[in-house]
């Protein structure tokens, strides 16, 4: 979908041809998401260890990215509509990692200063 | 394609002026504002629920052994059931769309209708777990063991903060989204939507389908790996 | 029909005089308070706005005005240690969430954008009209908490405190909450607005800088609020249910608000500073008489500190976060400098052998860069982590972020509605009192807060109620710095009164600005243009000439070859 050249070109242009999704394919990415809800749910048995939220993770992304890709029509839309869902994880990964690394840091020192304040009367 | 050949013979898409606002030169211009901003929502939505999954990031980091646990407190099974549900209400609500694209009046009220229903089928199973947590009292920090825990302090209580903040946050939003789709049912059944106007069908679409993604995410988080 | 001449060209001289109005302007349109109350017209919800933040900017002032009173002696000079802490926490809470941040984009942005862009409206009216109730509820939730327990948090709610207080934090967060999404809404429109309605050839590099300011504001309302949001939510739900997620009695981790908190506040801070900084941009353009010096550095500026906002909120936390996250936000902080840096080089390029008229928005645009600057260069010495360490939580950081805020928003809001005033209402002002106000305001303001860096690299701590007397002497410089300041805002606020009543009837380009909400009438009629704009370079001048006898900028005809050759200027 043409959504800011359309009126920076200025011609009136034909409507866009909107894609139809086709009964084989939502049937076939309905099922790939039951498998995968599958899959996921068999791998927490699987002892990874430290290993198991990232195969989750990893499994859920890929779940993501089939109903965000086919689902919400993202694959044959507008780029700037992924580049929005894209650029927005993104922000999300810079809030968690940075928060999660400065806690981590800090924690030893916060785990002194409780211990010193149960000491100390 | 059956559905391309259908296409080409009806109205061309977003030829529809009914329901064109003043200021848009066309309705295609229209549909584009209308999804643009959908999605500049479903970026808040996405801001939005990312404070709780770094809440929950840093209190599984700090105290992995609580989150694991407590996770083994949650019904895997009613999870999963869960998930299957929305899942399924996704397909209903992308078969919707494409039922509106290609004029199918029937099967567009169809497949809303399995939408909200599933959508509720969804909250009911989260109720019974829900009823579950509080017989059990497995319920956030200020109240976990129940009012009669006293002022014992538990750990647990945390993954539970976490749980409820996050599905009840979910939670809410399907609430939301079924009076969203609520009110495309009723407009369909007016008969409101054609291929030549089917903006608020493809919009709610992309809610519910934002719905859904949160939940795949939050399935595996609290009920598999806690 | 050419669509390469604006219609005034192609009027005879004596016609255009007697122009007849086609179509009533966009407040005689429709009458009676329903019209005002269900409209879908931008413009009318920008006067509506302009309204609701000229009011809690009233309150907040007030509020000021007797914080600063009571500073005049230590211990108690009119209210008690209690009344002074909810008396600077609501003027910090009203003065942010309700007065700058809305300020230049909801009530000005609202107003300009769509007329700027050449289009009829913004791409949501329904969703701009219930921005501006929900404005309406978060400040009625908002100034409920005044007069239920009050609010004595700081603007910031900072747990563990604000889980404790008695006061009524709630009332006062979910009005915040609803702000925020009040913010939202104008960010989804104004992006939407600008990808979607830009007419045939306005492209992205034909548009103003305004527009590009409010384009990256926007931006950073879309992506940063949501995280106030939800932050806020939590620490509802942490009063009223006792989550835990922020109170170490329950397991939780107040340092964790505290990065929630500014990984919202932190860009908030670009999202009240970059459309003044677009105000600028037209004001030093306009009045030097000069294209804008390297535009697209302009625009790539607005971008980048939009950007960078988002990697530098860890510098409000220097003493509560871990030593290496310090290390790097300070690294990180002194980038911004580097665009706001390449803003101020250009305006005062700009300046350089520019044509420079002294009207009153000029004198506000100057204002602004000094002041800006001072506030920008303080902003340094914070961002050092060794000499944050002792100016950090003083009247140093007072001083400077009101210098960014005061000096620099406050400014430009007010050089830019001394700007469009006759556009917005069709009334030109007295330049004489209006000049006369900005000096009074820009002597005020540095009277007021100059001291205050004094104050605070000497160890005065911020939001102290009680001092030692040896300050007492900047003290009572900076409250009577206030009151002089005060004066000069009233003065301001009776400038722009008397032109409402008795101001003279405005031209369509008083200015001889090039920008399209000068080619439409003053004031605009509903649909903002009666015949579709032109759209030029959005700072060549160099065509419009005075018309003496109006003192309307209109553009100097076109060789008769250009135009379609049906009539010609005499």
């Amino acid at each position: 979908m043409a959504v800011s050249s359309a009126q920076t070109n200025g011609q009136s242009r034909r409507a866009h041809e909107p894609h139809v999704s086709s009964p084989a394919q939502l049937i076939g990415i309905f099922a790939a998401l039951l498998a995968l809800t599958g899959v996921t749910v068999a791998a927490a048995e699987f002892p990874f260890g430290d290993l198991d939220v990232y195969v989750a993770l990893a499994i859920a992304g890929v779940k993501a990215f089939l109903v965000a890709a086919y689902f919400m029509h993202l694959k044959y839309d507008h780029p700037l509509n992924a580049v929005l869902l894209v650029f927005s994880i993104v922000l999300v990964v810079l809030f968690l990692g940075v928060t999660l690394s400065d806690t981590t840091q800090l924690a030893p020192e916060v785990q002194a200063a409780a211990e010193a304040s149960a000491a100390s009367p | 394609m059956i559905a391309e050949a259908q296409l080409s013979q009806g109205p061309a898409p977003h030829a529809d002026e009914t329901f064109r606002a003043h200021h848009f030169e066309t309705a295609e211009q229209q549909f584009a504002a209308a999804k643009l901003g959908m999605w500049l929502f479903l970026v808040t939505e996405v801001l939005f629920f990312s404070g709780l999954f770094v809440a929950y990031a840093v209190f599984r980091v700090l105290h992995p052994e609580v989150f694991v646990n407590s996770a083994a407190l949650l019904d895997t099974k009613l999870g999963a059931i869960n998930t299957v549900i929305l899942l399924f209400s996704s397909l209903t609500m992308a078969w919707a769309v494409r039922c509106s694209q290609l004029g199918q009046q029937r099967g567009l009220v169809l497949c809303l209708s399995l939408t909200i229903a599933a959508a509720v089928a969804f909250l009911g199973v989260k109720g019974i777990e829900y009823a579950h947590k509080w017989h059990e009292g497995h319920l956030w920090a200020s109240q976990y063991g129940g009012p009669q825990a006293g002022e014992t302090f538990d750990r647990a209580g945390s993954f539970f903060s976490v749980y409820f903040a996050m599905t009840g946050l979910h939670a809410v939003h399907i609430i939301a989204g079924i009076a969203a789709i609520g009110w495309l049912l009723k407009r369909s059944l007016r008969g409101d939507f054609s291929p030549a106007y089917y903006t608020p069908v493809d919009v709610v679409g992309l809610y519910w389908h934002l719905v859904d993604l949160v939940w795949i995410f939050l399935f595996p988080l609290l009920y598999l790996v806690g | 029909m050419s669509t390469t001449l604006p219609p005034t060209t192609r009027l005879p001289e004596q016609a255009w005089k007697s122009e007849p109005i086609s179509e009533p302007d966009y407040l005689r349109n429709k009458r009676g308070i329903m019209s005002w109350v269900y409209t879908l017209d931008h413009k009318r919800i920008g006067v509506m706005y302009l309204i609701g933040i000229l009011t809690a900017f009233l309150m907040g002032g007030v509020m000021a005005i007797l914080v600063r009173t009571e500073l005049l002696s230590p211990s108690r000079t009119i209210m008690g240690p209690d009344a002074y802490n909810h008396m600077f926490t609501l003027h910090g809470a009203i003065m942010t969430f309700l007065f700058i941040i809305p300020s230049i984009p909801a009530a000005l942005g609202n107003f300009i954008l769509p007329i700027m862009l050449g289009a009829k409206d913004v791409a949501f009216p329904r969703m701009n009209l219930a921005s501006w109730y929900l404005w309406v509820f978060g400040a009625v939730f908002l100034i409920a908490a005044m007069a239920l327990n009050g609010l004595d948090t700081g603007w910031t709610f900072y747990t563990p405190y604000s889980t404790t207080t008695n006061s009524s934090v709630i009332s006062a967060t979910l009005g915040v909450f609803i702000l925020g999404f009040s913010s939202i809404f104008t960010g989804i429109n104004f992006i939407a607005t600008v990808h979607i309605m830009r007419p045939k050839g306005m492209t992205w590099f034909r548009m103003p800088l305004f527009l590009w300011s409010l384009y990256s504001t926007a931006i950073i309302q879309v992506l940063a609020t949501p995280v106030l949001g939800i932050t806020l939510l939590l620490l509802i739900a942490e009063r009223a249910l006792g989550i835990g997620f922020f109170d170490p009695k329950l397991g939780g981790d107040p340092v964790l608000y505290q990065h929630f908190f500014w990984f919202y506040s932190h860009p908030a801070v670009y999202i009240m500073i970059l459309p003044a900084m677009g105000v600028i941009s037209e004001l030093i353009s306009t009045f030097s008489r000069t294209p804008i010096f390297g535009y697209r550095f302009m625009c790539y500026s607005a971008i980048a500190i939009a950007f960078l906002g988002f990697l530098v909120w860890g510098h409000h936390m220097f003493t509560s976060e871990s030593a290496m996250a310090a290390v790097i936000f300070s690294a990180l902080t002194f980038s911004v400098s580097i665009p706001s840096g390449i803003k101020v080089f250009n305006w005062l390029a700009t300046l350089y052998k520019g044509s420079i008229s002294l009207t009153t928005p000029m004198c506000f645009a100057l204002s602004f860069i000094l002041l800006f600057t001072i506030g920008g260069l303080t902003g340094l010495f914070l961002g050092a982590l060794a000499t944050d360490i002792h100016l950090h939580d003083t009247y140093f950081v007072v001083a400077h972020f009101h210098y960014v805020m005061m000096g620099g928003s406050l400014m430009a809001f007010i050089g830019g509605m001394f700007y469009w005033w006759p556009k917005l209402f069709g009334k030109m002002y007295s330049e004489f009192w209006g000049r006369i106000s900005c000096l009074i305001i820009f002597i005020g303001f540095n009277w007021t807060f100059f001291p205050q860096f004094i104050l605070g690299s000497r160890g005065m701590p911020r939001r102290f109620y009680d001092y030692k007397p040896e300050y007492q002497g900047l003290h009572v410089i900076s409250t009577s710095g206030a009151f002089f300041l005060g004066i000069g805002l009233i003065l301001c606020a009776a400038v722009f009164l008397h032109s409402l009543w008795r101001g003279r009837r405005a031209p369509a380009n008083p200015w001889g600005a090039a920008t399209l909400e000068w080619q439409t009438a003053s004031p605009p009629p509903l649909h903002n243009f009666v015949d579709d704009p032109v759209v030029t370079d959005p700072y060549d001048m160099a065509d419009f000439e005075l018309q003496r006898d109006t003192g309307d900028y209109v553009r100097r005809p076109y060789t008769p070859s250009q135009s379609d050759g049906t009539e010609t200027q005499s």
